[in-house]
C-alpha cells in the first residue's frame, strides 16, 4: 500500500529550521528499510502559482493557499504493508521534522 | 416471544460477533462480513418460522452467511474484477502458535478500536460489529440520528479498507497504548448490556455484559500489570454481581436501595473485591488510579454493605470527588449528587443537579434523579413532570416500568 505523507507547517507557529540533517538520516533509513518511494521538500507558498482553466481563459494567481495559515511544506511517498507501519514511521517523522504529518493512502 | 423468535434472538446474541470476526478473517472485508451476517439473520427470520429452527442454529447461520458473502463477491467480481483484489484487508501476521491468546473477536475489536478512528466511531463500530446492535440502537445510545450513525459507520468501514488498517492483535510493544481505547469501548458495550435499549429487548442483556467481561478478562490475561484493565474488570464484575437482584420477576428494574442483597453473586463480588484490593495496594505504593479503578472502588463500597443503611456514603463521596478531578463530566457530577443527597439531604443535591440541566437535558437519568429528589422533598407535581420526561427518554423497558411505578405512587 502506498501512502502520501504530507508535512504540514504552520506560518503562525513554524517548526524549527535546523531539521535537515536529521531528515536526511531518516531518509537513509527509509531507503534501507524499503519504505522510501519518493521525497521532496517544497519552496515557500509565495513561490506557488495556481492555474484555473475551467472557464474560457486560463487564470493565473498566487492563491488561495498562500493566505492559509497551515500549508504543505514537503511530501513523502512511502510503501508500507499497512497503516500501523505507516503511522509508526509518521510518528517518528513528526518528531524529526518538528511538524505535523498527514498520512493518506493512495487509492 | 415465540420459540422461533427466542431461538433467533439467542443465536444473534451468541453467534453475531463470532460470525462477523470469522467472515472478516476469511473474506478480508468488514463490510462484506457485516452484510453477509445480517443477511443470514434476515433469512433465518424468514425461513425458521416455516421450516423450523435448525438443529444447530449457529452452523446454519454460518453456512448461510458464507454463501451470502461468496454470492456478493461473485457479483462484484463480475462487475469489477481487479478492483476487488486490491481492496482486501491485510493480515500480515504469521499463523499464531497453538495456545497463544488468539481470538478472532479480539482481532475484530482491535481493528474496530484502531487509534486512527475517532473515539465515537470506534465505539459505534464495536457495538455494530462485535455487539451486533442495530444502527438505530447505537444511535439511541449516543443520542444522535440514525442516519448520522449510519454515515459514521459507513465512513469508518471505508477508512479501514482504504487506509489498510490491519486485522490483527497489536504487537506487544504497541499493546498498552492500544488498550485504553479498547477499554473505553468495552465499558460502553458493557453499559449497553447493563442498561439495554430497544422496546423488545430484555432490560439487561447478559450476552453483552458477559461478552464485555469475557473480552476484558482476555485483555487482563495479556496485560496483568495494567491497573486500568484490572479496574475495569473489577467494575464490571461488581456490577454484574448485582444482575439477578436488579430486575424483578415482572421485568422491572430494582434500584440499589430496594435490591435483595442476598441475591447478589458472592463469587463475582469476591473476585471484584480482590481486584480492587490489588489496585489499592498499588495506589498505596504510588500508582495513581485511573477512572475505572476509582469507579470499581465506589462499587466495592456499595457491595461491602450488607444493607443499604450500612453504606459508607462519605467514602463514596470522597471517591467521586477524586473521580471528578480526573473526569469533570456532567454525568459524573450527576452520580456524585446521589451520594450528596445521602449525606447532605435532597435539597442540597437538587441544587447541584439543577446546574446540570443544560448539559443533560436529553439524558433520562438526569430527569430520573431529579424526579426522585423532588419526590423526597414532597414536591409531587414537579416530580411527576420529571418522571414523565425520564419515561419519555428512557430506552430500557425495565427502567420505564420502574419509573412508571414510582410516578404512579406519587401522592
Amino acid at each position: 500500500m502506498k501512502y502520501l505523507v504530507s508535512v504540514i507547517d504552520d506560518k503562525s507557529n513554524p517548526g524549527s529550521t535546523d531539521r535537515q540533517p536529521a531528515i536526511s538520516a531518516f531518509n537513509e533509513r527509509l531507503i534501507a528499510e524499503g519504505y522510501w518511494v519518493f521525497a521532496g521538500g517544497l519552496a515557500d507558498t509565495d513561490a506557488a502559482t495556481v492555474i484555473d482553466n475551467r472557464g474560457e481563459q486560463p487564470v493565473f494567481s498566487d492563491g488561495p493557499y498562500v493566505e492559509s495559515k497551515e500549508y504543505l511544506a514537503g511530501v513523502w511517498v512511502w510503501e508500507a504493508p499497512d497503516l500501523d507501519v505507516a503511522l509508526k514511521l509518521a510518528t517518528e517523522a513528526s518528531k524529526i521534522c518538528d511538524r505535523k504529518i498527514e498520512v493518506r493512502p493512495f487509492r | 416471544m415465540s420459540d422461533v423468535e427466542e431461538a433467533i434472538t439467542r443465536a444473534h446474541h451468541e453467534e453475531w460477533a463470532r460470525m462477523v470476526a470469522a467472515l472478516t478473517r476469511r473474506f478480508g472485508d468488514l463490510d462484506i462480513a457485516e452484510e453477509a451476517v445480517a443477511e443470514a439473520f434476515a433469512t433465518a427470520v424468514e425461513r425458521w418460522p416455516a421450516d423450523g429452527v435448525p438443529p444447530n442454529p449457529g452452523a446454519w447461520l454460518t453456512t448461510t452467511a458464507n454463501r451470502k458473502a461468496i454470492d456478493r463477491i461473485r457479483r462484484e467480481n463480475k462487475r469489477d474484477d481487479k478492483h476487488k483484489e486490491a481492496q482486501m484487508l491485510h493480515d500480515n501476521t504469521p499463523p499464531e502458535p497453538l495456545g497463544a491468546i488468539d481470538d478472532d473477536r479480539l482481532r475484530l475489536i482491535f481493528t474496530c478500536c484502531h487509534p486512527a478512528l475517532a473515539m465515537q466511531t470506534r465505539v459505534a463500530l464495536t457495538l455494530r460489529m462485535v455487539g451486533g446492535l442495530t444502527v438505530p440502537e447505537i444511535a439511541r445510545a449516543f443520542l444522535v440520528q440514525a442516519t448520522t450513525m449510519e454515515q459514521r459507520i459507513t465512513r469508518a468501514k471505508a477508512k479501514i479498507k482504504a487506509a489498510c488498517i490491519p486485522y490483527r492483535i497489536p504487537s506487544a510493544d504497541d499493546l498498552p497504548a492500544r488498550v485504553s481505547g479498547v477499554l473505553a469501548v468495552l465499558f460502553l458495550v458493557f453499559n449497553e448490556g447493563y442498561l439495554a435499549t430497544g422496546p423488545g429487548t430484555d432490560p439487561v442483556r447478559h450476552d453483552l455484559t458477559s461478552e464485555a467481561i469475557r473480552l476484558t478478562r482476555l485483555i487482563r490475561a495479556l496485560l496483568p500489570e495494567d491497573g486500568e484493565v484490572a479496574g475495569l474488570l473489577a467494575l464490571m464484575l461488581l456490577t454484574e454481581a448485582r444482575r439477578a437482584a436488579r430486575v424483578s420477576a415482572n421485568g422491572e428494574l430494582v434500584a440499589l436501595d430496594e435490591q435483595d442483597r442476598g441475591a447478589w453473586d458472592a463469587a463475582l463480588i469476591a473476585e471484584g473485591h480482590r481486584l480492587v484490593r490489588e489496585r489499592l495496594a498499588a495506589a498505596a505504593a504510588g500508582a495513581a488510579p485511573g477512572r475505572y479503578q476509582i469507579l470499581a472502588a465506589i462499587n466495592a463500597v456499595h457491595t461491602s454493605a450488607p444493607d443499604i443503611r450500612d453504606t459508607d456514603w462519605s467514602q463514596v463521596l470522597a471517591l467521586y470527588d477524586q473521580l471528578i478531578r480526573l473526569d469533570p463530566s456532567p454525568i459524573i457530577a450527576l452520580n456524585r449528587a446521589v451520594a450528596v443527597a445521602e449525606l447532605d439531604g435532597p435539597e442540597v443535591a437538587l441544587a447541584t443537579v439543577n446546574r446540570l440541566a443544560e448539559a443533560l437535558a436529553s439524558y433520562h437519568a438526569y430527569h430520573a434523579t431529579r424526579a426522585d429528589l423532588l419526590r423526597r422533598l414532597g414536591r409531587s407535581q414537579q416530580s411527576r413532570a420529571a418522571y414523565n420526561r425520564a419515561i419519555e427518554l428512557a430506552g430500557n423497558t425495565g427502567e420505564t416500568a420502574y419509573l412508571t411505578r414510582r410516578r404512579d405512587q406519587l401522592q
